[in-house]
């Protein structure tokens, strides 16, 4: 995937992206970081146009994906493809654990029973949630504790094969504990999909990423290698918020 | 001064609380007071002949209210059918897409329906079918109740559709879900219970509506017979029965209005229990 030029707001608003350009290597973990309002949020919900869902919300520029403008995809087979997990864990409420996984599917038309079985037990490996609750598959998705629930979330976005998972802030509500489960899973699943993490945790940014993004405010300071960045940053407001300066 | 102005603050508090409880048990004593003076009125002239015959000719004692019981269930059950699924629909329409004047208009036109008193409903039902066809029917009483149905069945379905996080409808579109299927199949389910139960207190509240069948059902002293004819209601039964002027009548009218509270306190119960979270 690769961001040109891109713009984005709100309505009535400042822009709050103002021309970010970015190349986000495949299979890899790319980590947003930055401080609260830098528009780390608004561009990973660019990416597969969750920002539109926001009535008044506008982004121009382009977002290669494919060799096409992702902006001008429909943002339905856009979303299919590069999947999304929210900052606090939302599983459907009125489904069981097994149809939270396979809601994407079953709500795009695949009802072999089968194949959703598959599904739900490949994804629910996938984001090692399956040894937990492979025995309570039709008890209710939000019995689970908080980073179970998180967990099933990564599961329900992976069962319908995105090439790219994005996660808005995954671990935000989470102990320590589900959120090294979650950062482990990661580590994992970049191994078949691309994956881009916002994260508020530089520390976490370090453990599961190889490539950092650090924002400010609506602008790209500086893209680089995680481990590069975290020891010699090349732009001095990147230091500062590593630093623990500011932010 | 001091102690003088406390001791009179506790007395006005003492005062004011006393009248606070008293007017709490007036509001909840009229249903008890209501249930138990029917209870005591209606419950010696019901009996399974009276629920399983038809009204005696005028004159004679006995006979039943098979008819009514018969025909409000036509009558409140054909209003539900017309009036829930456009009431719950049009919800829906509010909630997730109406915006701007329209969605105004409609929201606004809701409420002052629910305020249209329902005789003028009936009237509107009248004008509408009655006079075209000629003839009180079924249909009319059905169709003036669930114009006063949609009002109540609109408001509750959008309120609690606004009750659905919006954290579920983006969790929803980021799998890739066309918006009519996430409303349909995710947010409309999570809302299920709140609606059903808001459709089902509607129900009840026009099974006990009298004034819009005046003109429209009609009433019958006989079997009912389609829903091309008039037919008998419990509520309209009650009322021609109220103003006969036979002791036996009167009776019955206590009965019936026995039968038709009853069924009205089992649906709202049901529905109040229904929407009681469950622990799972």
């Amino acid at each position: 995937m690769a961001v040109r030029g891109l713009r984005a707001g709100y309505a009535g608003g400042a822009p709050v992206l103002k021309g970010v350009n970015l190349d986000i290597r495949e299979k890899t973990v790319t980590a947003i970081i930055g401080p609260s309002g830098c528009g780390k949020s608004t561009l990973i919900r660019c990416l597969n146009r969750m920002h539109e869902a926001i009535p008044g919300a506008t982004a121009d520029g382009e977002i290669l994906f494919g060799g096409r403008n992702a902006l001008e995809l429909d943002p339905v087979v856009l979303r299919r493809a590069v999947g999304m997990v929210f900052q606090r864990p939302n599983p459907f409420p009125t489904m069981s654990i097994a149809q939270n996984v396979a809601a994407g599917l079953v709500l795009n038309g695949v009802h072999d029973r089968s194949v959703l079985a598959e599904a739900v037990e490949k994804s629910l490996r996938r984001a090692a949630l399956w040894d937990e609750v492979k025995d309570k598959l039709d008890a209710p998705g939000v019995g689970l504790s908080g980073g179970q629930q998180q967990r099933l979330c990564i599961a329900r976005a992976l069962a319908v094969e995105p090439a790219v998972l994005l996660l808005d802030e995954p671990c935000s509500a989470l102990d320590p504990i589900a959120t090294g489960r979650i950062e482990e899973l990661l580590l994992e699943i970049k191994e078949t999909l691309t994956v881009v993490i916002v994260t508020h945790n530089m520390q976490q940014a370090a453990r599961v990423s190889e490539y950092t993004v650090f924002m400010l405010m609506g602008e790209m300071v500086e893209y680089g290698l995680t481990r590069q960045m975290f020891t010699k940053p090349v732009d001095k407001r990147t230091e500062d918020y590593i630093t623990g300066r500011f932010g | 001064m001091n102690e003088a102005y406390y001791a009179r603050r506790k007395r006005v508090n003492a005062l004011m609380f006393a009248l606070t409880a008293v007017c709490a048990v007036i509001s909840a004593g009229t249903l008890l007071a209501i249930l138990a003076y029917i209870g005591w009125k209606g419950a010696s002239a019901v009996s399974w002949s009276f629920l399983t015959k038809l009204p005696a000719p005028v004159g004679e004692p006995g006979g039943g209210i098979v008819n009514s019981i018969i025909g409000s269930a036509k009558v409140v059950g054909l209003a539900g059918l017309i009036g829930i699924p456009v009431g719950v629909l049009s919800g829906v329409y509010l909630a997730e897409y109406g915006r701007g004047k329209l969605a105004f208009a409609v929201r606004y036109a809701a409420d002052v329906m629910n305020g249209v008193p329902s005789i003028v409903v009936g009237l509107f039902a009248y004008a509408l079918i009655v006079h075209p066809m000629k003839k009180f029917s079924a249909l009319s009483g059905a169709v003036a109740l669930a114009l006063i149905m949609v009002p109540i069945v609109l408001r509750n379905t959008e309120e609690f559709l606004r009750l659905v996080p919006g954290t579920i409808r983006e969790a929803a579109l980021a799998l890739g879900v066309p918006r009519w299927k996430v409303t349909m199949m995710v947010i409309v389910p999570t809302a299920g219970r709140g609606i059903l139960t808001g459709a089902l207190l509607a129900l009840a509240r026009v099974a006990g509506e009298t004034a819009p069948l005046i003109f429209t059902a009609f009433g019958n002293r006989f079997a009912d017979d389609g829903l091309l004819n008039p037919i008998a209601t419990l509520p309209h039964t009650i009322f021609t029965y109220a103003i006969s002027p036979y002791e036996d009548w009167h009776n019955q009218a206590w009965a019936a209005a026995l039968i038709l509270m009853a069924f009205v306190l089992a649906v709202n119960v049901t529905a109040r229990l229904w929407l009681r979270p469950r622990s799972t």
